[in-house]
């Protein structure tokens, strides 16, 4: 495998689980009730650990999290839509979660390969992942009129950035088209049991499918990153 | 419910005391004096506020946080925060009240939190120093907790210290790590001790003069020492802290008395303490008003769970 191919792999996974790990870290004193303030925090340190492992096969961490420009991140844009309300970040969750399980337990599977054990790692965390966002859309689909109706604007709401997930991954080997079709099949039956309608709008937006993974995003990524990375780039070549 | 005659509340207290005095552990089905009950309420709901308030200034540089190392450790400390707030709540719901009831009176401000929570954090290196100072003070106040006379509530401080010595040598390293760093992160450093070192020493609460409930506490062996004498134990254990670090603390009238054996300190600003604890301080009405309305935002979540629940058959969690 040429190490420029399984750098795109490296960063494209690693991109994914440092931001979604960023947006989850802005809930910590905000969440709806004290165990959700503990589970929300330790899904965000679980990404945040995938991160680091995946970013440090390619360079340095702190280099690549803090001194790369918006263009150059490669996470979809699922991950780096604002929180919202907590249907919202469920939903994002749930979405991403349940990708994220179907790509490392093929990684995992694969047997060999640069990813393999770190997916073996990883697939158990987001089976966690997954399994908390589907039991709070159950909650939440099937609660009160009020929670489904934010739930079911959120899955609307997002469904446009899901489309992403399967565009294939130079260095990653893997049947996307399988893989995505397990994906529908799976949170089609979580919305389904949750009370919940499928979307029906398109999967993409007028972008071509793929932006993020091309360094597009969207407008609310860059004042995440400015945040991110102010005090980092105050200090060039501290360490902390 | 039957009536207890003088004859019973007297031999009850008896045992009570008997208890207490032989350093054996009063547990929630015993007997209690209903004054040591409110007293024990009190003072653990206080505790878990403390440590769900407490969230805030920290939470406050999470996002901010410069290395991923730091951010990681950041974000775990926090996590064990909320999860110290649940034991304490779990603590303080054995003696007959409720997490909802007791986040009421803090949300209506019948109930208080440590009054430390209610300075800012400005700047990164106020991270370390919370770490360091008010964890190393919470520290010094919660270890002889865990042998206090009531039983959850010792057992609760023993897990939550084994993790606030971690949190607090974690705040030790990164305070060390701006010392040693360039001359801007050690000014950093060093302002934030500046900061943060004088409201440290006010979280072992007013002089034992004028603590109102010390006495009681210490007779009922919920406290085993006094404001005065914990205040002094960490003051000797940060000096020499200080001095590794190469950082000052910011009292001129800091100097060892070969005498006492102990470090003389300067004087206690306490019309500040008492403004902060009366609602005054810099961001009690910012700490107070986000946690509501986390609260109040959450409402429909809680709602929508207790009706899946209800649908659902299944137990009230």
């Amino acid at each position: 495998m040429p190490a420029a191919v399984s750098t795109a792999a490296a960063l494209a996974l690693g991109d994914d689980a440092l931001v979604l790990s960023h947006r989850l870290g802005e809930w910590a004193g905000h969440a709806p009730v004290l165990e959700e303030e503990v589970a929300l925090a330790n899904i965000a340190l679980d990404l945040l650990g995938q991160a680091r492992v995946l970013l440090s096969l390619v360079g340095d961490e702190d280099e690549l999290a803090y001194l790369r420009e918006e263009r150059a991140f490669r996470n979809v844009q699922l991950v780096e839509q604002p929180n919202g309300d907590f249907a919202h970040t469920i939903v994002r969750q749930l979405y991403f979660s349940t990708y994220q399980r179907l790509l490392y337990g093929r990684l995992a599977a694969a047997g060999e390969g640069e990813f393999t054990g770190l997916a073996a790692k990883a697939v158990k965390e987001v089976a966690y992942h997954q399994d908390h966002a589907e039991q709070w859309t159950l909650r939440l689909g099937d609660g009160t009129a009020e929670s489904h109706r934010r739930t079911q604007r959120a899955c609307t709401a997002l469904w446009r950035f899901t489309g992403e997930l399967f565009q294939p991954v130079a260095g990653l080997d893997v049947d996307w088209q399988e893989l995505e079709s397990d994906w529908l099949a799976s949170v089609t039956a979580v919305l389904e049991r949750a009370t919940l309608t499928v979307p029906d709008g398109p999967r993409t937006g007028a972008w071509s499918a793929g932006a993020g993974r091309q360094g597009l995003h969207t407008e609310s990524f860059g004042r995440m990153l400015a945040e991110m990375q102010h005090l980092h780039r105050s200090h060039p070549g501290a360490s902390w | 419910m039957t009536a207890v005659t003088a004859d019973t509340q007297e031999a009850y207290e008896a045992v009570f005391d008997a208890a207490v005095a032989a350093d054996e552990r009063i547990e929630p089905r015993d007997w209690m004096p209903e004054a040591y009950r409110a007293t024990l309420v009190r003072q653990i709901a206080q505790h878990a506020h403390s440590e769900i308030i407490g969230m805030q200034p920290e939470a406050n540089w999470i996002t901010r946080a410069p290395s991923l190392r730091r951010k990681a450790i950041l974000m775990a400390k926090v996590q064990d925060e909320a999860g110290h707030g649940l034991y304490l709540y779990s603590a303080a719901e054995t003696l007959g009240t409720s997490r909802d009831e007791l986040l009421d009176k803090l949300h209506t401000g019948r109930q208080k939190y440590s009054s430390i929570f209610n300075y800012p954090t400005l700047t990164w290196a106020d991270v370390g120093a919370i770490g360091w100072l008010v964890d190393g003070a919470a520290i010094t106040n919660q270890v002889p907790l865990c042998r206090c006379s009531y039983g959850p509530y010792a057992r609760a401080m023993v897990r939550i210290c084994k993790e606030e010595s971690f949190h607090q040598r974690q705040g030790y390293e990164s305070l060390l790590a701006l010392s040693r760093g360039t001359p801007e992160q050690h000014a950093m450093a060093q302002d934030a001790v500046n900061r943060w070192w004088w409201p440290s020493l006010m979280m072992f609460g007013p002089p034992d003069d004028e603590s109102s409930h010390s006495a009681q506490s210490m007779a009922w062996k919920i406290k085993r020492h006094s404001n005065d004498e914990l205040r002094q134990r960490f003051v000797d254990i940060c000096v020499p802290q200080a001095e590794t670090l190469g950082l000052t603390l910011p009292d001129p009238d800091l100097r060892w008395n070969e005498e006492r054996g102990h470090y003389d300190f300067g004087r206690i600003d306490w019309t500040e303490f008492w403004e902060v604890l009366k609602g005054n301080g810099p961001c009690n009405e910012q700490r107070i008003t986000q946690r509501r309305r986390a609260h109040e935002e959450g409402a429909w979540v809680r709602e929508a769970a207790a009706a899946y629940a209800a649908k659902h058959g299944e137990a009230k969690a």
